[in-house]
């Protein structure tokens, strides 16, 4: 088999390398995705459970100021 | 759990790959026979080995599962198998660019090798869906777990069948004689092995944290849930949901 000339080859090997390249990429984008959607969803968790937090210190307050 | 040595994996892939892409470039030299496109060599049987080394792997989590009744061992075969079936995507697509550059075509249905490889990738490509088909956690990591090890018993079978089929146009690098490889190509070629071996592990290790994670957030949100007595709708996944 003869040797393809660079010129003809180049496209074909640069082609191989970049489709492995845009697979993890792709694939490493998808991760970001998720993480960011994780990030997220940890941020509203922690949002409600300050929230509420806050609740019991303003009903644990109130119950101190009530005279006995 | 899954994160620990993460960091050094990760620089570990990405200086082994990009030695590797540099030897491939400026080090190897060009191929007697097929001259600059033999550079696909390089990517392409990595790949392709590490693909199946993957589904294998997955094979023996699915064992260590079904021996111990260890989720994790569910989870760790499942994202193996679903980088593996990634990388066979890429062994395909850069073994196809190749075919076409070096033969002129872009697949040889009567090729014993391809033809193997794609039977063993449209096999693994019913294991998702086969997950997904089953509702109940446990029958559906039961049942993957028995996917996994006959398909990952599967691979070597099939690569010792097509060891011993004539090949027609598709070459033969691993031999045991040690191939005609000359140094500098083999020296390249075990660093391209190494280095996508490594990037496997990095992103299996990255796919097992982050959905240790998910699953963390979820079982958090079902405890504030459960303080609020409203229920949070678990949505139905091929993935493992639980450890």
């Amino acid at each position: 088999m003869p040797a393809l000339p660079l010129d003809d080859a180049g496209p074909y090997v640069a082609a191989a390398y970049l489709v492995f390249l845009g697979l993890i990429l792709v694939y490493v984008a998808i991760m970001a995705a998720k993480l960011a959607r994780i990030a997220r969803e940890l941020g509203e968790l922690t949002e409600i459970v300050d929230r509420r937090s806050a609740a019991r210190r303003e009903r644990a307050d109130e119950e101190e100021a009530v005279p006995r | 759990m899954f994160a620990r040595g993460l960091k050094p994996l990760s620089i570990a892939s990405v200086v082994l790959i990009v030695g590797a892409f540099a030897l491939v470039f400026f080090y190897a030299p060009n191929d007697a026979d097929q001259g600059f496109v033999q550079k696909i060599f390089y990517l392409h049987v990595p790949v392709a080995i590490v693909a199946l080394l993957g589904f294998v792997a997955g094979g023996v989590f699915g064992i260590r599962y079904l021996r111990t009744g260890d989720r994790s061992h569910d989870l760790r075969s499942y994202v193996a198998i679903h980088i593996s079936l990634i990388l066979a995507v890429a062994a395909l697509v850069t073994g196809s660019i190749w075919a076409r550059a070096a033969w002129g075509q872009w697949w040889v249905w009567d090729e014993p090798t391809l033809v193997s490889f794609l039977i063993v990738f449209l096999l693994y490509a019913c294991y998702q869906p086969l997950r997904f088909s089953i509702e109940d956690p446990e029958r559906q990591a039961r049942t993957a777990a028995v996917f996994a090890i006959v398909a990952g018993a599967f691979v070597p079978l099939n690569f010792m069948a097509v060891r011993l089929a004539e090949s027609l146009v598709h070459p033969r690098v691993l031999s045991a004689t040690g191939g005609s490889m000359p140094g500098e190509m083999r020296l390249t070629f075990l660093v391209a092995l190494v280095g996508m071996a490594v990037l496997f592990v990095t992103l299996w290790k990255y796919e097992l944290t982050s959905k240790q994670a998910s699953m963390q957030l979820r079982a958090l949100k079902r405890a504030l849930a459960d303080e609020d007595d409203s229920w949070v709708p678990t949505r139905r996944s091929a993935a493992p949901q639980q450890l």
